[in-house]
């Protein structure tokens, strides 16, 4: 009776609630403010961003403003060689990162928890089926695979992705399998099972809320790799020409000798905002390692 | 007895792997929009070369036919021509794999030994001022893009103080009388050191963790206890009874991280026009060169089952404590 008198959480509520965010981590704290910062700089990009990333700018005496240190003419961290603004390339540079990032953790972490969930559970010939093609993707160098791919597609920012959700899957996937395993002969399951829920009905109720923080925790390991996986694609010159990301602008700093020419406010920002994005990934992994496997107390 | 048989299924079982990456890439360059033929003939090769091409590789034939001609020359390590080189692309990679492999293990043994003393003096230093602020440092190396460490370094050492040679494995118009007289040249390391280095910074991390948690997790254990109850000093506890049992799920790592490092290759051999696997791999797909693309993937892909493999059975053969059920 008194279950009915309380308010029943909402579902989004509910879903944040069995994330379990790490919010007494500092560290775990600090990647979600990293993140927060991005999010909010991807959205409002147009705002932010003093020029379009890929106009050709001029100086006020009608040069082509190309190769400004920071400050001259007032562009905040100086212009490209061709003559753009180098801070609205990071601004919007954001935007891709990140939708690359979390649509290809989301595929990742989805597919991962689709494959440990039915092996586990289900066991027998599905679990060695599935088990031996996690096997297979493990003998699959992921990078030269990305590359391959990108040679018969057509040069898209989703390349990363679908390359991801191909061969990725297969971490997530066999340590929420194991997870399953246990979760499996729990009482309660039993419980489910004995007073005739289906299949299928256990899985969603009683064992998918436990494995969801496993599964974002291993998400948020592959919005790094994903960023990692683009910047490399896109700096050896097999990224989209037409989107602006961190990668490409490491790609034409180098190609147009930033090196020589020591404009290191040109390829250092995107290289710091990468590791930044990439290391919150890994502190927010940090807090969740110590809340899920408190014995490891590390 | 047992060991021997779990051995042979490991072995069989990557066997199977090694067959279905195969299978893909079979499937990927025959799949692929366009001319199948593309994926061996190119159009200007003479009209002979073109038909002893595909008398080879059975062009003509049905998929499967081609699939099972297809493994037969992989048998026989016939990997085709290279369209751009000319020549057999079997050859090419065979004169690439050993700037690869010394690049990989340079760069793997500095990065080991790195590792494991500052893992290992981290773990001693538990919860010191030292431990908390190597521990983000070295998680910050793991996020950084290879290939951006290794441009900050170029612009660095190479462009600004002018200590190291910005890219390649000789100075220009060099020649030596062997391959041994060139790798054990002065010159040439100093064309390793910034790739290698590069390479290291970001390996590091991997070692250096494992050590650090495995001397955690030894430490508590009875016989350290046991050590240093015997009135041993620190530095015997610590070196002659714990590091030795830490060590070994390191070194299995090692394995994996070659398999790891080759894939890393790629990027950082680009910079540093490294005449590698990683570097023809990405020349051969930027200029649709086919057979050398998918034999360079292929050599890549065997190094990297090879080394789960050799971690496998390192770590049964170093560890009696696992056992095959």
């Amino acid at each position: 009776m008194l279950d009915t008198t309380l308010p029943r959480p909402g579902f989004v509520a509910r879903f944040f609630r069995s994330l379990r965010l790490p919010l007494n981590d500092p560290f775990a704290v600090a990647g979600l403010a990293i993140y927060a910062i991005f999010i909010l700089t991807a959205i409002f990009a147009d705002a932010i961003a003093p020029y379009d990333p890929t106009e050709i700018l001029y100086t006020p005496n009608y040069d082509l403003a190309a190769d400004l240190r920071p400050g001259e003419d007032g562009f905040i961290l100086g212009t490209t060689s061709l003559g753009r603004d180098i801070f609205s390339q990071i601004v919007y540079g954001t935007r891709s990162a990140l939708l690359i990032g979390l649509t290809a953790a989301f595929m990742v972490a989805l597919i991962g928890s689709i494959v440990g969930l039915v092996s586990g559970y289900f066991g027998g010939w599905v679990d060695a089926l599935l088990m031996r093609l996690a096997d297979v993707a493990f003998g699959i160098p992921f990078l030269p695979f990305v590359i391959v791919l990108a040679a018969f597609l057509e040069p898209s920012i989703w390349n990363v992705v679908i390359a991801m959700a191909l061969v990725l899957w297969r971490d997530t996937g066999r340590v929420i399998r194991s997870q399953v395993l246990t979760l499996r002969s729990r009482s309660y399951v039993d419980a489910a099972r004995v007073s005739g829920s289906s299949d299928f009905k256990i899985i969603l109720r009683h064992i998918a809320p436990n494995i969801l923080p496993l599964s974002f925790l291993y998400g948020s390991i592959a919005i790094g790799w994903a960023i990692l996986t683009e910047a490399s694609i896109s700096f050896l010159g097999f990224g989209d020409p037409q989107s602006i990301s961190w990668g490409y602008m490491l790609q034409d700093a180098f190609a147009s000798q930033a090196l020589a020419k020591q404009a290191y406010y040109w390829f250092v920002p995107p290289g710091v905002c990468i590791i930044l994005v990439v290391s919150a990934g890994f502190f927010i992994t940090r807090g969740y390692e110590n809340l899920l496997f408190p014995k490891l107390g590390r | 007895m047992s060991h021997l048989k779990a051995m042979a299924s490991r072995a069989l079982q990557l066997a199977l792997v090694l067959w279905a990456v195969v299978t893909i890439l079979f499937l990927m360059f025959r799949l692929m929009p366009g001319n199948p033929m593309a994926a061996y003939i190119d159009p200007t090769f003479t009209v002979e070369q073109q038909e002893a091409l595909m008398a080879q590789f059975g062009l003509d034939k049905p998929l499967w036919e081609q699939y099972l001609i297809y493994l037969g020359n992989l048998l026989q390590g016939e990997l085709g021509q290279s369209f751009r080189y000319r020549e057999p692309v079997a050859e090419r990679l065979m004169t690439l794999l050993p700037n690869t492999l010394i690049l990989t293990f340079s760069s793997l043994i500095v990065a080991y030994t790195f590792g494991i003393l500052a893992g290992a003096y981290l773990a001693w230093r538990r919860g010191s001022v030292v431990e908390n602020t190597a521990i983000p440092l070295v998680l910050t190396t793991r996020a950084m893009p290879e290939f951006w460490l290794g441009m900050v370094l170029l612009a660095v050492f190479s462009f600004w103080l002018g200590w190291f040679p910005a890219g390649g494995t000789r100075p220009a118009g060099a020649s030596y009388d062997s391959l041994w007289a060139l790798y054990t040249s002065r010159e040439f390391l100093s064309y390793l050191a910034l790739p290698a280095l590069t390479l290291a910074i970001y390996s590091q991390g991997l070692p250096l963790l494992l050590m650090r948690s495995n001397m955690l997790d030894v430490m508590k254990e009875d016989f350290v206890t046991m050590a240093r109850i015997k009135g041993l000093s620190n530095w015997s506890v610590v070196v002659r009874h714990a590091a030795r049992n830490a060590l070994l799920p390191v070194m299995t790592s090692f394995a994996i991280a070659v398999g790891y490092q080759l894939q890393g290759n790629v990027v950082v051999e680009s910079v540093f026009s490294w005449p590698g696997l990683g570097r023809e791999l990405v020349n051969a797909v930027s200029a649709s060169d086919y057979p050398l693309a998918q034999g360079a993937f292929l050599m890549i892909a065997v190094v990297v089952i090879l080394m789960n493999l050799i971690a496998d059975l390192l770590y049964s053969l170093l560890d009696p404590r696992i056992s095959h059920a």
